[in-house]
């Protein structure tokens, strides 16, 4: 462990930096088979009740705004984009463009925020949050609060990790900015990229599936 | 405390004594396990304590072994495997002909009701050697209709139909019980299955009032819920005819296949718009809060009299 | 095996991972997995005390048919309480998190978990989801039974079903967070020349374990949520009169829980393992077998849930296929007790208190096993399904196995975790004492659940008195037994005759260092030429007196 710990930056428990890389990689891939699982069972869901009640599910894509899920699917997979150059920024040792791209995408992150709160805007006027606002118009399938209980559950848990990633994009953004990651040892913005990939993963399903499947249909 | 005590529970129905042999079966698979175990961690316990004084020997495993302690439970599993699903297969294949009853479960009693209308709450009094068909449903949570003298049980589960048919072999009074936790008075909501001699069923049949017959009582919802306006034949056919369908493959709209049973007529009743017969509009208004689970029973019970034919039993 | 520097004497108190701080913060922001471990302890300790407690009062009620001491509302809260303390709060994190946190590392030769943080972050998790749980207790309690099934839970309940909810969603990331710790370890952190099939089969145990940990949790997180938020806004997914199939609940919670189950009783099976091969100062017999069943008991365990659904309405041919598939999980479970037994031929067996613990989990963990095939027979389960012989069944597994080889691997870990003995005669009374307890209080439950006893319930029939009364008395001593260790436990931590380092003589690195061991577990990093359980070339401990200090050859 002699050279390694020159940079200063091996935790005491590791011997070399490629050891510690190596697991804390692997700690975020079991970690992100868990989020497939957790993601999984919310799938299930979707796919028991897309059989059982079609027509609930066609009529409720249609409530949504497919040009603004467009819009965001655009702004998420831009986001990926930018940490992706953030994570090549620490792999060259350029702490200032590492801080940046995180910022711009935590920028990215945020305009989603925003157009996802003017879509659930409004689904609340048209009263279509089950529990809170729900007013369906008459002659609405019975089964429309199924579909959107399901859209909410599942976009609300996206966006639960939105919200972790952008608190670790902060946390680790500023670490760069400070100067704690270098050519070997940049292993904390590789792994918050990798968490950042999935979360756009998840959108990359929930989109289609939410906005666009049976939408030809009618 | 000790009058009625015993080890085996009463053996009752056609299907007790199967179960019960692979029960035994299994039992003496696990004596024979367990002895063995235990016979061989007693005697090297003993001849290799330590006080002894002999050097350990080095066995680092024997392939042979492995494969023959892991064949042999294979064995015996997959021959209760087939033994056992060929005896779940039949106790779960319904008859076709049978006493027909319907169960209604709800927080905390059974409701059940004769075909001849008898109704009865937390008791069913049925004839011996009758093969036996309850249809059940709840109104509310999930239960379970056990009959442990009987060996059967099965999920009494909201919004759907589930189906338990038994024949008794012994007159007597058995437990009723429902075995899937259902809130607070879950260990009240119990009852007893009393097997008569058909004879003596009978004459508790005439000695009881009996009710409208679900067919009968369908028949009268049919009328008032003017369910005939499209449903009957040769009325301009806005619904499908139902006489003779019941049982059979319907075609939908959308080129699906569905069978016309309970589930389905239920289904039909409360959401019309979920299968639409090929050839048919989606006119039909859905009767959800408008019947009961009671009154759903019997429209289908006229409804199934429409296709086999023996509309009025009496 | 050489473990250059590690073993040399040392003085009299010398710095180990109990003495080098003594403040408050240094053991609740503690780094460190041992002191984690130890946190861990305390809380799995307080819970299994309180789980106990509602046993207690179960069996009570249970003594008379009429159920006249407690209203019917709260023995069901009673029996959902002790289901929920015990299953997600003691047996869940038991060995993984105790005796896994603090001897994974030890036996991989490594400093520490790869995530340190993560791992105290782990202990909060749980403490917190407790926290919740006990809130919910508190506030008036849950009467769902642990199970939650809809629609009951999710619309007619009156109890407090969304804190507990929570509690059990939040201890769930713990759960996740352990098994992603252990995994990162065991694949990253091994010391030079421990190749996989050199690791001992505790470490192989938890390897399975935390892949179960890892790909099942999730699913009954979201289940659990889904719960909660249908009670809160009523969106319907489980109800079914708002279109909802309450029977899809069931299918997503024992894709989780009946994995858990192997997450309760995978990791005993490691302790076993060790615990074995010590006492008889042999190889273990089979050890890729056993490694690999350990593996192949994971994998089964995520295709057999629908056996927990033979009367739920599930169409007779996936019945069919869930009962075939779980009957396989029987060869992996036998193997594992043949191979066991197999180790004791030609041993040179010592019976100090680990062994005893051991050889009763040997014999009750048959028992569980093999009732498990009256279950997974389709015509048997009908009859038995949601009686007393299932409620048996899983405490031959549960308490017959993992709580037994738990209190196994805590006498054979305690002196090297403290440094101390405890008293061995007592323990051994203690053992026995557990054993017949456990025995008088389960065996008759299987009787009546043949007889069609249901359980949770609160009354019975009069004709299943004699068998409830047995029970109750079977679980008076079985309670005695386990608040005997609790005593002498905590009295040997001060009063208890230094340990030595190795007491047992036992193999593996963990015996290799100083007990108590140091901070960062080894002075140097140990080499591993040697395959586990290398009884050939250690030499046994004085004969019968493991207060002895052990001199190890290096």
């Amino acid at each position: 462990m002699s050279d390694a710990t020159t940079s200063g930056r091996l935790a005491h428990h590791f011997e070399s930096l490629e050891q510690q890389h190596e697991s804390a990689l692997l700690g975020m891939w079991a970690f992100l088979a868990q989020e497939v699982m957790f993601f999984g069972g919310l799938f299930t869901c979707y796919v028991v009740y897309r059989n059982l009640y079609h027509d609930a599910f066609v009529e409720g894509s249609h409530h949504l705004d497919v040009f603004l899920g467009t819009v965001n699917t655009a702004v998420l997979i831009g986001s990926s984009l930018t940490i992706a150059l953030g994570v090549r920024s620490a792999q060259l040792g350029r702490p200032r463009a590492t801080a940046g791209f995180i910022g711009a995408t935590i920028a990215l992150a945020l305009v989603f925020f925003g157009i996802k709160s003017v879509e659930y805007w409004a689904k609340y006027e048209h009263g279509l949050i089950p529990g809170l606002a729900w007013h369906p118009e008459p002659g609405a399938s019975p089964q429309l609060g199924i579909f959107f209980g399901l859209y909410f559950v599942m976009t609300g848990m996206h966006a639960l990790h939105m919200l972790i990633g952008l608190g670790l994009m902060v946390v680790v953004g500023w670490r760069a900015l400070r100067g704690r990651y270098g050519p070997d040892n940049f292993i904390g913005v590789e792994v918050l990229g990798l968490y950042w990939h999935f979360v756009d993963l998840v959108w990359i399903f929930l989109f289609p599936l939410l906005y666009l499947l049976g939408r030809h249909a009618h | 405390m000790f009058e009625d005590f015993s080890f085996f529970p009463e053996a009752a129905s056609t299907v007790a004594g199967r179960v019960d042999a692979i029960y035994l079966f299994l039992v003496v698979v696990t004596i024979f396990f367990v002895g063995l175990i235990s016979a061989a961690l007693l005697i090297f316990s003993v001849r290799y304590r330590r006080g002894r004084g002999h050097a350990p020997e080095q066995v680092h495993g024997s392939i042979a072994l492995e494969i023959l302690w892991s064949a042999i439970p294979l064995l015996i599993v997959l021959f209760v495997f087939g033994w056992s699903a060929k005896v779940f297969f039949d106790v779960r294949t319904v008859p076709t002909e049978g006493m027909e009853v319907f169960v209604t479960g709800k927080q905390w009693m059974w409701k059940l009701q004769h075909p001849t209308g008898h109704r009865e709450i937390n008791s069913l009094h049925v004839p011996k050697g009758q093969a036996v068909i309850l249809t059940m449903t709840s109104e509310d949570v999930i239960h379970d209709f056990y009959v442990p003298a009987f060996r059967v049980k099965q999920d009494v589960v909201p919004g759907m139909y589930s189906q338990l048919w038994f024949e008794a072999t012994k007159t007597g009074t058995y437990h009723l019980f429902c075995a899937e936790y259902c809130g607070t008075k879950h260990s009240q909501m119990i009852g007893e299955i009393v097997v008569l001699e058909p004879a003596a069923y009978e004459a508790w049949l005439a000695g009881n009032p009996a009710g409208r017959n679900p067919v009968e009582a369908g028949k009268v919802l049919f009328e008032n819920l003017r369910c005939a306006t499209c449903h009957a034949a040769g009325s301009g056919q806005r619904g499908p005819d139902l006489a003779g369908r019941f049982g059979e493959q319907v075609r939908m709209r959308d080129g699906q296949t569905v069978i016309f049973d309970e589930n389905y007529a239920r289904q039909s009743i409360l959401e019309p718009k979920s299968h639409i017969v090929a050839g048919f509009e989606e006119l039909m208004p859905t009767y959800e809060g408008q019947v009961s689970e009671d009154e759903i029973l019997q429209l289908i019970a006229y409804i199934k009299s429409l296709s086999t034919g023996d509309e009025e039993p009496k | 095996m050489s473990v250059p520097g590690a073993a040399t004497a040392r003085t009299a108190e010398p710095s180990n991972y109990l003495n080098a701080e003594y403040s408050i913060k240094s053991w609740f922001l503690t780094l460190d997995h041992k002191r984690i471990g130890l946190l861990y302890l305390a809380g799995l300790t307080f819970f299994f005390t309180l789980g106990g407690l509602f046993a207690v009062l179960i069996r009570l009620e249970l003594l008379t048919p009429e159920g006249d001491l407690f209203q019917s509302e709260t023995y069901n809260k009673l029996f959902t309480m002790h289901g929920i303390f015990m299953v997600f709060f003691f047996l869940l994190p038991s060995i993984p998190a105790v005796l896994g946190n603090f001897f994974l590392p030890l036996m991989i030769g490594a400093r520490d978990l790869a995530f340190p943080k993560l791992n105290l972050l782990s202990w909060y998790i749980y403490m917190v989801g407790g926290l919740f749980t006990l809130y919910a207790m508190v506030a008036g309690g849950v009467d769902t039974g642990w199970t939650f099934y809809t629609p009951y839970s999710s619309v007619y309940a009156n109890s407090h079903v969304i804190a507990a909810a929570l509690g059990i969603f939040i201890s769930g990331f713990s759960s996740i967070l352990t098994g992603v710790n252990f995994i990162a370890t065991i694949h990253t952190m091994r010391a030079p020349g421990l190749t996989w099939f050199r690791m001992p089969l505790f470490v192989w145990a938890h390897y399975a374990t935390s892949l179960i940990m890892v790909l099942g949790t999730p699913v009954i997180a979201i289940t659990i949520v889904l719960v909660a938020i249908e009670r809160l806004f009523g969106v319907g997914i489980f109800d079914p009169a708002k279109g909802g199939d309450p029977i899809l609940f069931q299918h997503l919670f024992w894709f989780y829980s009946h994995p858990a189950v192997y997450i309760m009783i995978l990791p005993g099976m490691g302790v076993i393992s060790e615990i074995v091969a010590c006492f008889s100062r042999k190889r273990i017999f089979g050890y890729h077998i056993i490694a690999m069943s350990s593996l192949a008991i994971a994998v089964l365990g995520f295709l057999v849930w629908g056996h927990h659904m033979f009367v739920s309405g599930q169409s007779i041919y996936a019945g069919i296929l869930f009962s075939l598939l779980s009957m396989l999980v029987a060869i992996p479970s036998a193997i594992k007790v043949f191979n066991w037994t197999a180790t004791l031929y030609r041993g040179s067996i010592r019976f100090d208190t680990p062994m005893l613990y051991t050889l009763g989990f040997i014999g009750l963990f048959t028992i569980g096993g093999l009732t498990g095939i009256f279950l997974a027979s389709l015509a048997v389960d009908v009859h038995v399904h949601d009686t007393y012989f299932i409620v048996a069944h899983f405490h031959y597994v549960m308490v017959g196995g993992m709580v037994m080889a738990y209190l196994g691997g805590l006498h054979f870990y305690w002196p090297k975790m403290f440094g101390r003995l405890y008293p061995e005669t007592l323990a051994k009374i203690a053992a026995v004492m557990i054993f017949v307890g456990f025995n008088l209080t389960f065996f008759p439950q299987f009787l009546l659940g043949y007889l069609g006893m249901p359980r949770r319930y609160h009354a019975y029939p009069e004709e299943f008195q004699v068998l409830n009364v047995l029970s109750t008395a079977g679980a008076s001593i079985l309670g005695l037994g386990f608040a005997l260790p609790m005593g002498y436990l905590i009295w040997s931590l001060f009063r208890g005759k230094p340990a030595g380092n190795n007491p047992w003589g036992a193999s593996g690195l963990e015996w290799q260092t100083q007990s108590p061991p140091i901070s960062h577990n080894f002075d140097e990093v140990p080499i591993v030429t040697e395959e586990a359980y290398a009884y050939d070339t250690l030499r046994p401990p004085a004969a019968a007196s493991p207060e002895q200090e052990e001199v190890l050859h290096v």
